[in-house]
């Protein structure tokens, strides 16, 4: 054979064993000797093989070796029974190698006082596939019914974590919180954390508990080695607890219940993201509920919050379906509340600002999602898409886990949002009209007066605040010329534009309409002092609000540009990246005269002291857990 | 001599049970029309015409029958061959058989291994053997394509036996050349064989080299069909190719059948094991695949079980486990042994509570196929630095015994019911004899533990194997001995000695007392509890038996071997009456359908092959597997196969769908031919892979969910 196939022994090999037992051997007879012992060698080899197969190992070991020796009536070779890797030595003088063999002291050996402890127990452990019947393994999590015992370490991790988790010590939770966000292991658990996490009802008096639960939900969420299944449906309802109900802590003004809402509702829409696939119809429903509560005139104001928070939090287009055209209704009641300036009100009309503030920032951004979207349908899906390289810019990548949401959106163009009509059986936003975005603007200017103009025109105030921005995008469309006067009210509300830490990109792009949310951002809102009181309104239609207060703008089409700074996280109050538009060219449409109502609104948004406070809270919901 | 004795008993035993006995006979009829010249080896035999060769054989006759006192014998023979009085003095052998130089004289105190080593003596030119072998093979390759495939199967057998002639002869050089020249033209399924004789190139290394020994004392059986043979011998005529011819005559079987030729794939498919295939005679016998009678059991009035009751209104059912296929009749199985072919062992009182149990569970049984697979429960080893060796678990799944390599055998109860030993004799006394619970009062109660460990082998535990009742253990083990164990006690109660070599497997018969073992020694025993020595051997492997395994109705025992042929043997006759060939590899797991018609086997090639053991064919192919196959089983209801890898992996099988899609039609069901689809995607219904833990058991448990066992490999 060409290629030696064989290990060989050289008769050198032979003769200097032979010279070591003393033995003077004849080159032929050395020759002869080695092509023996080479065959020898192989047999024995062969013959050894067949016990380490019965052995059922890959491995040949000195063992098995030494058995076939002995089965063919040779002495075994004492000596290399050690499980662990000999080192083979050479000597380079001799050109010698040979296997290191150390002295063992056994007298040290025996007085040794480390003795090694002995091997563990040979023991049996069960693991349990479960298969569906259709021969793939049982989705993670669920527990079939037929054989379920947790083994006592999950037993006794369940315990621990629950109890560090809803525990006294922060530090604790934050480890047990860490630990349920990256675990591989708990598929088995699922169900019982599940379970405490439906508990929140029982806890609505505590917002530290409620909150804990939260953090629970998210670490659940964001865990990629859990299968949440049907479990996301029992999730969401315990997050829309905490959004919607008018909690038994929220009675004490002092309990900073807006916070939990607001959390709760960027962990909604999270959930919904990552997670919406898994049960059909969930964005439909909770779109719904959020509704429901929202038309609502009998709830508390916070629940009114929450809802407002929730669809703020599903997205631009949840809050042109839902809250845009429900706005003249609501806009009464809050309107009442607001005005109310009796002493009893107070509190209530507190709340009212803070319904207020979350309405304010939601249609601010449908108006800025909307007009981003126009803009991109109009300038075409040709070519480069203005939106990507703000996209690219934007410091949240669009993390794969964010899939697009169930029923595909058309194009953006207008939103003709059909997914929600599709499913949205008997529900009122069926005869839903998508409304142009100048009427859109007019009728939300109409509400909300200068307190809604500014959020458009902050350009040069927010220049200085921007000069790291990567890239700038300027679309062109419409747009309403921000008063120089503005400035300032922007300044003292910075809060108000946090939550626009969405990139261009993912609203603009046809199939995510809403951005996928960050649990990074919470929904802002305006710290305001005043009340608030409940009455029921009489439901003014749309048509009600002038519709036109633009100039045809399909003759002239009206231009407007937007400044996206994507402003790293950095120190506190730079966290959150300055949104600015910048309005160019377009006349002034300034000449369109507030409502009466919003002029009576004039301190909304100048209610200084939150931005610390703003940020402390923004933090404290950010726990690097 | 220990390994001479081996061999003698291999050479006698051969012919009385494999059906090699009458291989003068297919000779002659084979063979009759011999080529060439008239010099058929075959003739000069009968003629007694005195050659160097045949007087060397019929000395080394003499010599063995002088041996052993056969007197008579020996002058009868002496008379007909008209050799000299003094011819069976030493000397005179030596000066006689000359010819084979000094192999006579190193060969003198083993007379019959030379015999059978100096066929090979007969000379040829050594430099003429690459010549002849070429010459067929270039005529080979151009005969038509349909003559192609079957005539190369001649290629194999007549390379090993030319390279062997020419190492014989000391034709050292020429044998290198040889074996250089044409071993790449083997299939590649011969590999490991063409390893062992590549190291062989001495003539002193053949001699106890086992692999030589079953080429020599076993003839490989080619299958060929007429057209085909007429072919080769018409051409080994013309060309007066003796030197072929002859080694064809005297070392190969071949099986002419009258038909279509065999393509490639049918070739391939039955090839491959060490002795070639089966001969078709050797599947013919008929083999009572059917199940026994369940014997009546009343189960108890008093059960509230509604499932249950419906039993209660046939009480004659059969065991559900054995009407796998649904048919519930209660006649006997046409196909069925007649129930005391065997004589079995009476039920007791526990073994019919265990049954109405078993019942019970049955009504329970998931009723599996592809589109309901079973859940997999993985019984993990850990800490089984000493190596795990073998598993076993009871048919109720309440134990798991594991075999070690430190000796050890070990018992786990895997119900939270504990181990517990018998009271001592002393303490036995003291109970009350008569009470209810004195099945209950023997036990222990300080010796209940989750596992126990049994100590009395001196080498690793090979085979382990429950008995029915959940009373015994047996083990085998590398030291040569099986070991009844008592699981009342759990102490050792008999070594079963009689292989002297490691025995590698054991296993109870479905009705307890008889069990079978199989080991080194290539042969196969069958016991009784109550018997120290073997009520039957079962020999004809040409190399170590690696698996035993009982059919369900206990008239029958499977054995697989590293000769990578499966031999189906009868307990009552103790003959062979199936041979399966096709396996590449040693094969390391059996098992019967629940139905007793089929059995599957998995061998170190990583395929599983499926059985019809009625008709004696092969009824499919599953390739998916990448490593040896260390355990296989069926399903309660034979609806699907798992098997157990060393590549860590478990696989489902839809073997009811690879029975059902073979098409046979009666010339192919005759023949044996089987066209095998390859549809091994379609039927895998599904991987499981471990974590790093070869699976060396499955189990089913009664009500169908997979056991799986095997120890955690770091």
């Amino acid at each position: 054979m060409s290629e030696r196939r064989f290990a060989e022994v050289s008769r050198e090999s032979v003769r200097l064993m032979a010279e070591g037992a003393g033995v003077e051997l004849g080159d032929d007879v050395a020759a002869l000797l080695a092509e023996d012992v080479c065959y020898r060698l192989r047999e024995a080899t062969q013959s050894s093989s067949q016990f380490m197969r019965h052995a059922k190992r890959r491995k040949l070991t000195v063992e098995d070796f030494n058995r076939a020796l002995r089965w063919s009536n040779v002495e075994a070779i004492c000596g290399y029974g050690a499980q662990d890797a000999l080192p083979f030595r050479s000597v380079k003088e001799g050109e010698l190698f040979f296997v290191e063999d150390r002295d063992v002291n056994l007298v040290e050996l025996a007085l040794a006082t480390n003795i090694p402890k002995g091997c563990a127990e040979t023991m049996v452990r069960v693991n349990v596939s479960y298969l569906d019947g259709k021969g793939n393994l049982e989705p993670q999590g669920t527990v079939p019914t037929a054989v379920q015992s947790l083994s006592d370490d999950l037993l006794k991790y369940y315990q621990q974590i629950t109890r560090a988790i809803l525990g006294e010590d922060p530090h604790l939770m934050k480890v047990a919180l860490l630990d349920l966000q990256s675990n591989s292991k708990i598929a088995a658990l699922l169900p019982y954390f599940v379970y405490v996490i439906s508990g929140v009802k029982s806890v609505s008096h505590d917002l530290e508990q409620l909150n804990r639960l939260m953090h629970m939900v998210k670490s659940l969420v964001q865990n990629p080695y859990l299968y949440l299944g049907s479990y996301v449906r029992s999730l969401v309802s315990s997050v829309m607890y905490c959004i919607l109900e008018p909690l038994a802590a929220s009675i004490n003004p002092l309990n900073d219940h807006w916070t939990l809402r607001d959390y709760a509702a960027l962990l909604l829409s999270h959930i919904f993201w990552t997670h919406g696939d898994l049960v059909s119809g969930l964005y439909h429903q909770i779109v719904l509920s959020l509704q429901k509560v929202l038309s609502d005139p009998v709830r508390p104001l916070c629940s009114h919050y929450g809802a407002v928070v929730g669809l703020h939090a599903l997205g631009w287009k949840a809050v042109e379906r839902v809250l845009f055209p429900h706005l003249p209704a609501y806009w009464a009641n809050l309107q009442a509340v607001l005005d109310d300036y009796s002493v009893s009100n107070a509190q209530v009309k507190a709340d009212g600002h803070k319904v207020y503030g979350a309405i304010l920032v939601a249609v601010e951004r449908l108006l800025k999602m909307k007009a981003l979207s126009l803009s991109q349908s109009a300038e075409g899906h040709s070519g480069a898409h203005p939106g990507s390289v703000v996209g690219a810019a934007s410091y949240r990548v669009n993390s794969p886990g964010l899939s697009p949401p169930p029923e595909p959106l058309s194009e953006a163009a207008l939103g003709i949002a059909s997914h929600l009509q599709v499913g949205g059986a008997g529900c009122h936003w069926e005869e839903w009209t998508p409304v142009p975005l100048p009427a859109m603007y007019c009728e939300l200017y109409s509400f909300f007066g200068d307190s809604l103009a500014v959020r458009f025109s902050t350009g040069p105030g927010f220049g200085t605040h921007s000069p790291c921005t990567p890239s700038q995008l300027s679309n062109s469309r419409k747009e309403p010329p921000g008063p120089a006067s503005n400035l300032d009210t922007t300044r003292k509300m910075p809060q108000l534009t946090a939550n626009l830490n969405i990139s261009p990109r993912q609203d603009g792009s046809p199939r995510t309409d809403p951005p996928p949310p960050s649990l990074s951002g919470t929904g802002s809102r305006s710290k305001s002092s005043s009340s608030c009181s409940r009455q029921r309104s009489a439901g003014l239609s749309r048509e009600v609000f002038p519709k036109a207060r633009f100039t045809s703008p399909q003759t002239t089409p009206p231009a407007f540009s937007f400044l996206i700074g994507g402003r790293q996280m950095g120190q506190r109050c730079q966290g959150r990246r300055p949104f600015q538009t910048m309005f160019a060219t377009t006349p002034p449409v300034s000449a369109v005269p507030p409502r009466t109502y919003a002029h009576k609104l004039p301190v909304i948004g100048r209610v200084g002291k939150p931005v610390r406070r703003w940020t402390c809270s923004h933090y404290s919901l950010h726990l690097p857990l | 001599d220990t390994s001479l004795a081996k061999q003698k008993t291999d050479i006698k035993t051969e012919p009385s049970t494999d059906g090699f006995g009458n291989n003068n006979a297919n000779d002659g009829r084979v063979l009759s029309a011999s080529p060439g010249s008239g010099s058929s080896t075959g003739s000069n035999k009968q003629t007694a015409a005195v050659t160097p060769e045949d007087q060397q054989t019929l000395l080394a006759v003499l010599q063995f029958l002088k041996k052993n006192k056969l007197i008579e014998s020996v002058e009868i023979l002496r008379r007909e061959a008209g050799l000299p009085e003094n011819s069976l003095d030493p000397k005179a052998t030596e000066s006689a058989g000359a010819g084979s130089g000094g192999a006579a004289a190193v060969a003198e105190d083993q007379p019959d291994v030379r015999v059978v080593l100096s066929a090979y003596s007969q000379q040829g030119d050594p430099t003429l053997y690459e010549v002849y072998y070429s010459d067929l093979k270039k005529f080979i390759e151009t005969v038509l394509d349909c003559h192609r495939a079957e005539l190369s199967q001649v290629f194999y057998p007549l390379f090993v036996h030319m390279y062997l002639e020419l190492v014989y002869n000391n034709h050292e050089s020429e044998a290198k050349a040889f074996f250089e020249k044409f071993s790449g033209d083997q299939e590649c399924y011969y590999e490991e064989d063409l390893r062992v004789l590549s190291g062989l190139t001495k003539k002193e290394h053949m001699r106890g080299n086992e692999t030589l020994l079953d080429f020599r004392t076993s003839k490989f059986v080619l299958r060929i069909s007429r057209d085909s043979y007429q072919l080769l011998k018409r051409h080994l005529q013309e060309r007066q190719n003796n030197q072929i011819w002859n080694i064809i005559q005297e070392h190969l079987y071949i099986d002419i059948f009258d038909g279509m030729p065999r393509s490639k794939s049918q070739i391939d498919a039955m090839s491959g094991s060490l002795a070639g295939e089966a001969k078709r005679e050797a599947n013919k016998t008929k083999v009572y695949y059917g199940l026994l009678k369940e014997p009546e059991i009343e189960l108890p009035l008093d059960d509230e079980d509604e499932e249950a009751e419906n039993e209660e209104g046939k009480p004659k059912k059969k065991k559900p486990k054995k009407d796998s296929m649904g048919s519930k009749s209660k006649k006997q199985d046409p196909n069925a042994p007649s129930q005391n072919r065997i004589p079995l062992p009476e039920l007791k009182d526990s073994d019919k509570l265990d049954k109405i149990m078993y019942m019970k569970e049955a009504t329970k049984r998931i009723r599996l196929g592809s589109d309901n697979l079973p859940s997999v429960c993985f019984y993990t080893f850990l800490n089984a630095y000493q190596g795990l060796t073998a598993v076993d678990f009871t048919d109720d799944s309440s134990l798991i015994a594991g075999g070690f390599a430190d000796s050890t055998v070990r018992v786990w109860s895997v119900t939270p019911k504990k181990l517990r030993k018998v009271k001592s004799a002393a303490d036995l006394n003291l109970i009350d004899k008569e009470s209810d619970d004195v099945l209950e009062r023997i036990m222990d109660e300080k010796t209940a533990s989750e596992s126990k460990i049994m100590y009395g082998h001196s080498g690793p535990v090979y085979g382990i194997s429950f008995s029915p009742d959940r009373n015994y253990l047996l083990s085998s083990s590398e030291d040569g001995t099986v070991r009844l164990w008592s699981l009342l006690t759990f102490t050792c109660l008999v070594a079963y000695k009689g292989h002297n070599y490691p025995v590698w497997d054991t296993q109870f018969s479905p009705y307890g007392y008889y069990f079978v073992s199989g080991g080194h020694d290539r042969v196969a025993r069958l016991w009784a509890t109550d018997h120290y020595q073997p009520l039957r051997i079962f020999s004809g492997h040409l190399a170590d038996i690696t698996c035993t395994r009982f059919h369900p109705n206990s008239n029958y025992v499977a054995t697989g071997s590293s000769d990578r042929t499966i031999r189906v043997w009868d307990v009552l006759s103790g003959n062979c009456v199936r041979i399966f060939t096709g396996h590449k590899g040693p094969i390391h797991s059996l098992a019967f359908s629940p139905n007793g018609k089929f059995l599957a086997s998995g061998a170190t090639d990583g395929r599983v092959l499926l059985w019809d053991i009625g008709h004696g064919l092969m009824m499919g192919e599953l390739k998916g597997h990448t490593d040896t196959i260390y355990s296989l089983r069926f399903s309660r209801d034979g609806e699907i196969l798992a098997s157990g890898s060393m590549d860590n992996t478990v696989r489902l099988w839809d073997v009811m769908k690879a029975f059902d899609d073979l098409e046979t039609d009666d010339f192919t069901a005759a023949t044996g031919h089987i066209h095998l689809q390859d549809n091994s995607q379609e039927l895998l219904l599904g991987t499981y892979t471990t974590k790093s833990t070869p699976v060396i058991h499955l189990h089913f448990t009664r009500r169908n969910l997979l056991l799986a066992a095997g120890a955690f490999n770091p």
